[in-house]
């Protein structure tokens, strides 16, 4: 058995895939959401309204005019996590970033004893796996990056960060969707927008599973990305 | 298609187009969202015959003032809402929720205010002309998804209705509102996690309702609830209701426009039953939690839908 089964009051479920952030136990979580929204889609089973994958968990909220508890469970309780695949879902994105817009890189240098273009190096190299995306509309957490750049959040959060921004903390890294309040390391920032509310067909660009390399692209580029 | 249309002349404090919610975004971290009390809403369609899952407006304490341009139309008021009708043409009168009116052009609808509650509902028949975004006309502020390009209704806006309405009969229901302050949850994932005395005051001292409440959660105050394990846990996925309890040990209950992932232990869930009750709290309520048992809150549910159904069928026309 690969995840523990719990309700969550009368109308969710959780299921618990082990305690560690890793990209095992979180493919594991990833495949079992994809099962279950190809069950909803195809109408295999009725009443989910939502489906939240985290690191380590999945979380199913369900309609109790239409389903309960233990219909849930019966459903989990039958998928065999072993036979379900994972690759053939994956989207592998290539996200440029203009690191000129970075807001930390000096402070964290000195933290780090690590050389700026070393940081850049080290990020750009590091291909991210998004283990969830969401608290906002579109906003991935993607690991891992090399233990030599772990930092804790800023002691004073930003009261307001660019859309854009690209930030890192302790083995993750984020997008921030639009401009908000944050507490992460910024390095930099993509001209994408991870979300468009005017966007029906897509809304957010990224999904859960999915992998991100970031490419360095220069101010100018940034500009020319933003007109298009 | 009707040219039938109001305008915003004060659009209120909160108000907003809502649905049933939107549903299958939460992993891209899309909340549902949706009306905040949905026995309300489903209460507003149902007098006026509209499909159940029919956008209407949502507000908050005070109300809009929308008056009919052009066109005619029938509408419904429901929730605990004072209110008049300003007839162009006689006189105002002071308005009943839970029955339809008729309105011809030139006539406005004064949302004055909502009664020991917070949200109130205002519907037509056939519905307001909106854009869905993902099959939902819900708005969620934050993200700014949804009709009005996301945002709240505001000083001017048109508001266009789908059809224009020329059937004078008028309908009327009889809610059974419950002013319960007991709110019956069930012991959260993380229940464990406090300590016994936390566990004994959540479930029998009073809890406050703060103003720090809006459609995304609602802060309380009370004895203060201590994580005796660890205040620092993986985030995961939020479904409504929730009470989580960040590092002050002052819980929150999380609402429709909830964050979709969240790090903070939950002590308890609120039983579905008891959600639109809560949801329709005011700052400054005195609430007592009671925790009770799934089978029994699954039973209450049903119960408690069964009612809303016999409401509704019971429908009577108003001569």
């Amino acid at each position: 058995m690969l995840m523990k089964l719990n309700n969550i009051g009368d109308n969710g479920v959780v299921c618990d895939f082990g305690n560690e952030v890793n990209q095992l136990i979180n493919n594991n979580v990833i495949k079992t959401f994809q099962h279950v929204r190809k069950e909803v889609v195809t109408g295999r089973i009725h009443g989910i309204l939502n489906c939240t994958p985290s690191y380590n968990k999945l979380i199913i909220n369900f309609d109790p005019n239409i389903t309960n508890i233990k219909n849930i469970f019966d459903f989990l309780n039958s998928v065999d996590i072993s036979k379900l695949n994972l690759i053939l879902e994956r989207k592998k994105w290539v996200i440029p970033i203009c690191y000129d817009f970075e807001m930390d890189l000096t402070d964290i240098s000195k933290k780090l004893k690590i050389e700026k273009n070393d940081i850049i190096k080290i990020h750009s190299q590091t291909t991210f796996y998004i283990y969830m995306v969401g608290f906002v509309p579109g906003h991935p957490f993607m690991g891992d990056l090399d233990s030599k750049l772990y930092l804790n959040r800023l002691e004073t959060p930003r009261v307001k960060v660019p859309a854009g921004s690209v930030g890192i903390v302790e083995k993750f890294c984020n997008i921030y969707p639009y401009e908000s309040p944050g507490g992460w390391n910024i390095i930099g920032r993509t001209p994408i927008k991870v979300f468009n509310n005017k966007d029906e067909s897509r809304p957010c660009l990224l999904s859960p599973g999915d992998t991100v390399k970031f490419k360095s692209i220069s101010k100018k580029e940034f500009g020319n990305f933003k007109n298009e | 298609m009707s040219n039938s249309f109001f305008k915003v002349l004060r659009p209120g404090i909160n108000s907003t187009y809502q649905d049933k919610g939107r549903f299958g975004l939460q992993h891209l971290g899309i909340a549902a969202g949706g009306c905040m009390d949905n026995e309300s809403f489903s209460f507003v369609n149902a007098i006026l015959g509209n499909k159940e899952t029919e956008g209407v407006i949502e507000f908050a304490y005070q109300g809009p003032l929308l008056k009919l341009i052009k066109g005619r139309t029938k509408i419904a008021i429901t929730g605990n809402v004072v209110f008049k009708i300003i007839y162009s043409n006689t006189k105002t009168i002071d308005g009943q929720t839970n029955r339809s009116y008729n309105l011809e052009e030139g006539d406005a609808i004064d949302i004055l205010a909502t009664k020991e509650s917070v949200y109130g509902y205002l519907s037509v028949k056939g519905g307001f002309d909106l854009k869905p975004f993902c099959n939902s006309v819900s708005t969620l502020i934050k993200g700014q998804i949804g009709p009005n390009e996301g945002k709240k209704i505001g000083n001017e806006d048109n508001i266009f209705i789908k059809n224009e309405n020329t059937d004078k009969k008028n309908f009327l229901i009889h809610p059974t509102s419950s002013s319960s302050n007991i709110i019956r949850v069930l012991k959260g994932p993380q229940y464990q996690y406090f300590s016994k005395d936390s566990q004994k005051n959540f479930l029998s001292q009073n809890y406050n309702v703060t103003n720090l409440t809006d459609r995304m959660g609602m802060r309380l105050e009370g004895a203060a609830l201590k994580n005796i394990v660890n205040s620092n846990m993986r985030s995961e996925g939020i479904i409504k209701g929730a009470i989580q309890v960040p590092e002050d040990g002052q819980p929150i209950v999380l609402l429709t426009d909830h964050p979709t992932i969240g790090g903070y232990p939950k002590i308890a869930n609120v039983a579905s039953v008891d959600y639109d009750l809560l949801a329709q709290k005011k700052p400054r309520t005195s609430i007592l939690f009671k925790c009770i048992e799934l089978k029994e809150a699954e039973q209450l549910y049903h119960e408690k839908q069964k009612k809303i159904s016999k409401i509704i069928k019971d429908i009577k026309e108003i001569n």
